[in-house]
């Protein structure tokens, strides 16, 4: 199994936190990971992403063209990460501010309200939680035990107290994701 | 014990490696895309886990001749920069180069040349392997190709370094240094004590004791003869280097009708590429140097003799490649395939360059 994913959106949305706990959640269940930021001289409010690789083999590439699956959080993103996903891959996207809603014909696409979701539980920070939820739903490649497991090692212990509401946000997303279309 | 495994940025590891290695001191100056080297150590507090030294200096050539003093000392000192840090540094390197002192340094290098990018790059292979400051020189030079790599290179660069009494150049650029991967952490290296470098390192200036002649660290001896000797010397030492201490990784050579040459993040975007490849039916492999000074001939050598042709594939205009052509002698063809100023290519790039070279026309 080799799964390729690029998750994108704006900067401070928890984009790169995600990639990490999913990371870390590969690690968790004994295979092999890699996280890729785009970095340069970027700000909040920016555009983000990342590119996150879980495999049962070595890892080739950490830097790609083509994904299994975009996780999409603002418009920009959308436009530039759409058309490499992988034809039968998966798209995966928070309507909120998105103004052109994805058109390919030949890849699987679902939709999650997070950014709703997290206004309605009064919980912002834990938005990404909620698209991670979502995504493993779709495509539970890893564990749920192992997310919390790979959430406890990559948060600081100051904001272990976090978790339980990071678990809530989880799986709210396992229940809000909506699929649009199959292949 | 079960293994620590951690999920860390390349350089992170290269700091985590470097406490955990027994290192004594560290002196090093921020630059994009190196500075969490120094950001983790602060972090870390070393000095209250092992002892080991952590300092910002004032500025790359303030650190390089830091490792002078210390290294001097028989001590295990490191720094690390990117590419236009490194430039500051080359008087230091070569001095040290001539005074036969072992040290770790670190390139993440960026994209030049100038100020240039704070993206990955690899332009600085000939800066790194044919002597970037003056006189006859070399630098044993390991390019990591992963974050794993990266962590044990803090390791395999001060064993080399004082193996052979000569600075090491660990050569890795932007993308590893900012990605993350897992990484297997090993036990902690106790610092050598005083006693133990004087029995370990009988050159070292650590203050002259009883029954033993003045130890003099220098690179300077204004009698020519006597300093063509110790050039003399410095030259059969590298060629000891490259005697003993070639590295390589072979990936699906057996079958292989063309190969890639790539280290570091080129060697990782090759390996996709090879898959892409051979799903088209091309047989390809890679070779992968892993220390490009000494640079693998021999190996290159042998694979020229069984392909039909060699892609270097390097962030660069194409330096390596000149040491492939040395290596290679004529025997098969040799094209270079790069991209410039920061852009990494993209692993569907690198088979169109392969089939565009060697099977158009």
């Amino acid at each position: 199994m080799t799964e390729e994913i690029i998750i994108a959106g704006f900067g401070g949305q928890g984009v790169l936190s995600m990639g990490k706990i999913l990371a870390y959640s590969g690690i968790m269940q004994d295979q092999e990971v890699s996280w890729m930021p785009s970095y340069g001289p970027e700000m909040r409010g920016g555009t983000a992403n990342v590119t996150v690789i879980i495999s049962d083999d070595r890892i080739s590439s950490p830097i790609l063209t083509e994904y299994d699956t975009a996780i999409i959080l603002n418009q920009q993103s959308m436009d530039k990460f759409e058309p490499m996903v992988k034809p039968g891959g998966l798209l995966l996207y928070d309507p909120n501010g998105i103004t052109r809603h994805p058109e390919r014909k030949d890849i699987r696409i679902y939709k999650i309200e997070a950014n709703k979701e997290a206004a309605n539980l009064g919980l912002r920070k834990i938005f990404n939680m909620i698209v991670l939820g979502g995504f493993l739903k779709v495509k539970p490649i890893v564990e749920l035990e192992n997310v919390i497991k790979g959430l406890k090692k990559s948060l600081p212990e100051r904001y272990h107290h976090m978790i339980p509401d990071n678990e809530k946000a989880i799986t709210r997303g396992l229940e809000i994701v909506e699929e649009i279309q199959a292949v | 014990m079960e293994k620590e495994l951690r999920l860390m940025k390349g350089n992170e590891a290269f700091g985590e490696a470097a406490i955990r290695a027994g290192t004594d001191g560290y002196f090093g100056y921020p630059i994009t895309p190196q500075s969490e080297v120094m950001e983790y150590l602060m972090a870390e507090k070393p000095h209250e886990r092992t002892g080991m030294v952590v300092l910002q200096a004032e500025s790359e050539v303030a650190s390089i001749n830091m490792l002078y003093g210390g290294a001097s000392c028989g001590k295990k000192v490191m720094t690390s920069s990117s590419s236009p840090g490194i430039s500051l540094m080359q008087e230091g390197i070569s001095y040290m180069a001539g005074a036969e002192l072992p040290c770790v340094i670190l390139n993440v290098v960026r994209g030049g040349p100038g100020l240039g990018t704070i993206q990955p790059s690899q332009s600085d292979y000939f800066q790194s392997t044919k002597g970037g400051g003056h006189g006859d020189y070399r630098l044993i030079t390991i390019a990591p190709s992963s974050v794993q790599e990266m962590y044990d290179s803090v390791k395999l660069g001060f064993d080399l370094a004082f193996k052979y009494r000569n600075p090491v150049l660990v050569l890795s650029d932007g993308a590893i240094g900012q990605m993350m991967e897992k990484v297997e952490i090993d036990k902690q290296v106790p610092r050598h004590t005083e006693e133990e470098i004087r029995d370990k390192y009988p050159w070292a200036t650590l203050g002259r004791y009883k029954g033993r002649e003045r130890n003099i660290i220098t690179s300077l001896d204004l009698d020519p003869a006597r300093q063509e000797r110790h050039n003399e010397a410095l030259q059969r030492k590298y060629s000891e280097i490259e005697k003993n201490e070639v590295r390589f990784e072979k990936i699906n050579c057996d079958d292989a009708e063309y190969i890639f040459v790539a280290y570091g993040t080129s060697a990782r975007i090759c390996q996709k590429s090879m898959q892409l490849a051979r799903k088209k039916g091309i047989k390809v492999g890679i070779l992968r140097p892993i220390t490009l000074f000494p640079f693998p001939y021999a190996q290159v050598e042998e694979m020229a003799e069984q392909v039909k042709g060699i892609l270097s594939v390097e962030m660069s205009a194409g330096q390596m490649v000149e040491d492939i052509l040395l290596a290679v002698k004529g025997k098969t063809r040799v094209e270079h395939y790069g991209r410039m100023g920061g852009i990494i290519p993209s692993p569907a790039e690198v088979v169109t360059a392969l089939e565009q070279k060697f099977m158009k026309g």
